[in-house]
């Protein structure tokens, strides 16, 4: 196989040219998008690359007709993906809950800008964090991945992929304007070197005949893909276990839905990503989610030199949510600040991670700049005179 | 044609474990569905090559109920899931099935951006002047004058003109019948699922329930009696004067033509990336 950009070698690229070189490198074969700052760019390097690898890159007449074209291209069989910002990702949420319903493997970049509404196209933000988790309608689960560096946004989107494939679910690369539009060193391993997951088919006929069914007992049913002869009925009316709409049935409703929702939350352990930085002594623990997580780590370090013991709690995945973890960490701590770049919607989940064991402490910017490390740093020693 | 008996359609394509269906006794979706399946049936086609397709309302709910793989998809969007499904894999047949509200209202954009693309589909819409599922709205091509519950006075607002709309966007099938012409429906069909490119096929059908009731047509006869006097043939219209069409509905094939479809215009284009990039010859 040919790729039309450098292989386990690096090279010097931006965010949205990371994802959608991993994406490639991924698997993905099918892209459907519309265009929208700062996520344009995937778009453009999706439409550049995708001719020649032989898969499909389409401008659709909007963000609902792109995710819509992507599940259909999942069932097809492709690995698929879309990308977008704010306004976009509010127009997907109908049918990223269509996608959680039918159990279709996608990936959906939202390259964060400042909102709500257009907001401030060019500027970052991590306002959608409560969106990306809780914006369509019902209950659910799905996957949120969240990078801080390039190199992360390019690993993150194989992994994402990978996530995807394995659990039968839509994955959210949660990235933003900076993250996006930042030129970094990336490594792209060579295909060979990649670990890829492809979504399990039925092994029979008979496992086909429960496209949304435990056959295996791993609560991910095999995916029935079109054309295989399994004449397989796919609908977002809640279904039982052949797929037959079962709309009033209350019985049928609960099974299917905790099903869903414990494919991702039993799995936690499997799909939760952290790194913690000088946690193990620290009284004042730092909790942070991609972009901001860079200031904060430096924070840290600034923090250390002056003898304060601080430490980092740097999110890779915002969910599942990891509300034990964070409860653990907060037996330990004095304080607890989250920074982010909102005016508070992780800190929401970490407060109650934290079950009243630490205070926990808002540190907010809003407007389209990251925090520095100053700022940080400057708002706990205000807390500790 | 030879026509074969309904049991024997029935027992060949349907889920029986999805039967019965929803809907209401005069409804004339079941004919259509008929009608498709007769023309699937007379050419052959390999059952597990097709797909099916749909967004929500009464109309929608047909792939349920037939033995193909089907994705029963959110109101309005039937063309856009499509679009990802014959791009991924041309070789698959896609079949939407649709309302009108469904098709013209909330999908209007899809439905003129999937034919400006020729996107290899065939649309068996279903055009009951009415939003049947949620139970008697006016659409977009509820006749001037005719009621629904959200214009309980008589619709003010013009009617969209699916099968010109097809046309003018650039399909290369369009025909319009109403249930009663059903030869002319299932040999339309047929030539709709053998053509590449966007093809669509609109039935007038008749909902006795939702729009039948609110606009004294109380059932499937009355109302397809309605149809046969408010139908034209397109031949018969050429003659007509805007004044004699007023209040008529033309009926008949619209366009019958070849222009490249979206997935062999994808396959040139991406001949043409390998040729810039110097990848092929
Ligand atoms: C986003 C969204 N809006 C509204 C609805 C409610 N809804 C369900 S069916 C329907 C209209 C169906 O009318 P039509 O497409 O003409 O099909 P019919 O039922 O007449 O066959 C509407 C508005 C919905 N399901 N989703
Ligand atoms: S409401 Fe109308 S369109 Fe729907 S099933 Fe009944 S008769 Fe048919």
């Amino acid at each position: 196989m040919r790729y039309p950009f450098p292989v386990g070698a690096a090279d010097f690229i931006q965010g949205d040219e990371a994802i959608a070189r991993a994406a490639i490198l991924a698997g993905c074969r099918f892209y459907a998008g519309y265009p929208i700052t700062p996520a344009s760019e995937i778009f453009e390097a999706m439409s550049l690359y995708m001719p020649l690898v032989d898969g499909v890159s389409i401008q659709m007449e909007d963000e609902i007709g792109s995710i819509a074209a992507v599940i259909g291209a999942s069932w097809a069989g492709a690995k698929a993906m879309t990308a977008t910002s704010g306004p976009g990702f509010s127009l997907m949420m109908e049918n990223l809950g269509y996608a959680i319903m039918t159990e279709t493997p996608l990936v959906l970049v939202n390259v964060q800008r400042s909102g709500p509404s257009t907001g401030q196209p060019t500027l970052a933000a991590q306002g959608d964090l409560m969106q990306a988790i809780w914006g369509t309608h019902g209950d659910h689960s799905l996957i949120v991945l969240t990078p801080a560096t390039v190199q992360e946004a390019f690993d993150m989107t194989i992994r994402a992929f990978n996530l995807a494939e394995k659990y039968r679910t839509p994955v959210i690369l949660l990235t933003d304007a900076e993250v996006g539009h930042m030129r970094e060193r990336v490594y792209a391993p060579h295909p060979d070197e990649l670990e890829l997951i492809y979504r399990k088919l039925p092994a029979n006929e008979e496992e086909a005949k429960y496209p949304f069914g435990d056959v295996h007992g791993d609560l991910v049913p095999p995916m029935p893909i079109f054309g295989k002869g399994y004449r397989t009925y796919v609908t977002g009316l809640t279904h039982d276990e052949k797929g037959r709409p079962k709309t009033v049935e209350a019985e049928v409703h609960e099974k299917l839905i905790k099903r869903i929702v414990a494919k991702i939350e039993n799995n936690k352990e499997d799909i939760v990503d952290y790194e913690a930085y000088e946690l193990d002594d620290a009284d004042i623990v730092l909790v942070s989610f991609g972009i901001v997580a860079r200031s904060a780590m430096r924070a840290v370090k600034e923090l250390r030199k002056e003898g304060v013991k601080a430490g980092l709690l740097k999110l890779n995945v915002v969910w599942p949510f990891d509300f034990e973890l964070i409860e653990k960490i907060a037996e330990n701590a004095e304080r607890m600040y989250v920074a982010e770049m909102n005016l508070g919607q992780l800190y929401h989940l970490v407060r109650e991670g934290a079950n009243g064991k630490a205070d926990v402490e808002l540190i907010s910017k809003i407007g389209g700049e990251v925090h520095t490390p100053g700022e940080i740093v400057e708002r706990i020693k205000k807390d500790l005179r | 044609m030879y026509l074969k008996s309904s049991y024997e359609i029935r027992g060949k394509y349907l889920r029986k474990d999805m039967l019965p269906t929803i809907f209401c006794p005069g409804c004339g979706i079941g004919a259509v569905l008929q009608y498709t399946l007769r023309a699937i049936d007379d050419l052959g086609l390999n059952q597990d090559e097709i797909v099916w397709v749909s967004g929500i309302g009464c109309s929608s709910r047909v792939p349920g109920y037939v033995n193909f793989d089907g994705l029963h998809t959110t109101h309005g969007r039937a063309l856009a899931f499509a679009t990802g499904i014959k791009l991924a894999n041309p070789d698959l047949k896609v079949i939407a099935f649709m309302g009108d509200g469904d098709a013209a209202a909330i999908g209007g954009n899809h439905l003129i951006h999937a034919i400006r693309r020729n996107l290899d589909v065939t649309v068996i819409l279903i055009n009951n002047f009415t939003y049947g599922m949620t139970g008697g709205q006016v659409a977009p091509t509820t006749p001037k004058g005719l009621r629904g519950t959200t214009a309980p006075y008589g619709s003010f607002e013009n009617p969209f003109d699916i099968a010109e709309l097809a046309v003018a966007a650039g399909a290369n099938y369009v025909a319009r019948w109403s249930v009663f012409n059903y030869l002319q429906g299932i040999n339309s069909i047929k030539k709709a699922l053998q053509k590449r490119g966007f093809t669509l096929v609109e039935f007038l059908s008749q909902c006795p329930i939702s729009f039948g009731r609110r606009n004294r047509l109380k059932t499937g006869p009355e109302l397809i009696k309605w149809y046969q006097k408010i139908t034209v043939p397109i031949s018969k219209a050429k003659n007509m004067s805007p004044e004699e069409l007023e209040g008529k509905i033309v009926i008949g094939e619209f366009v019958d033509r070849d222009r490249p479809s979206l997935i062999e215009e994808y396959e040139a284009y991406k001949r043409r990336a390998k040729k810039i990039m110097g990848w092929e010859e």
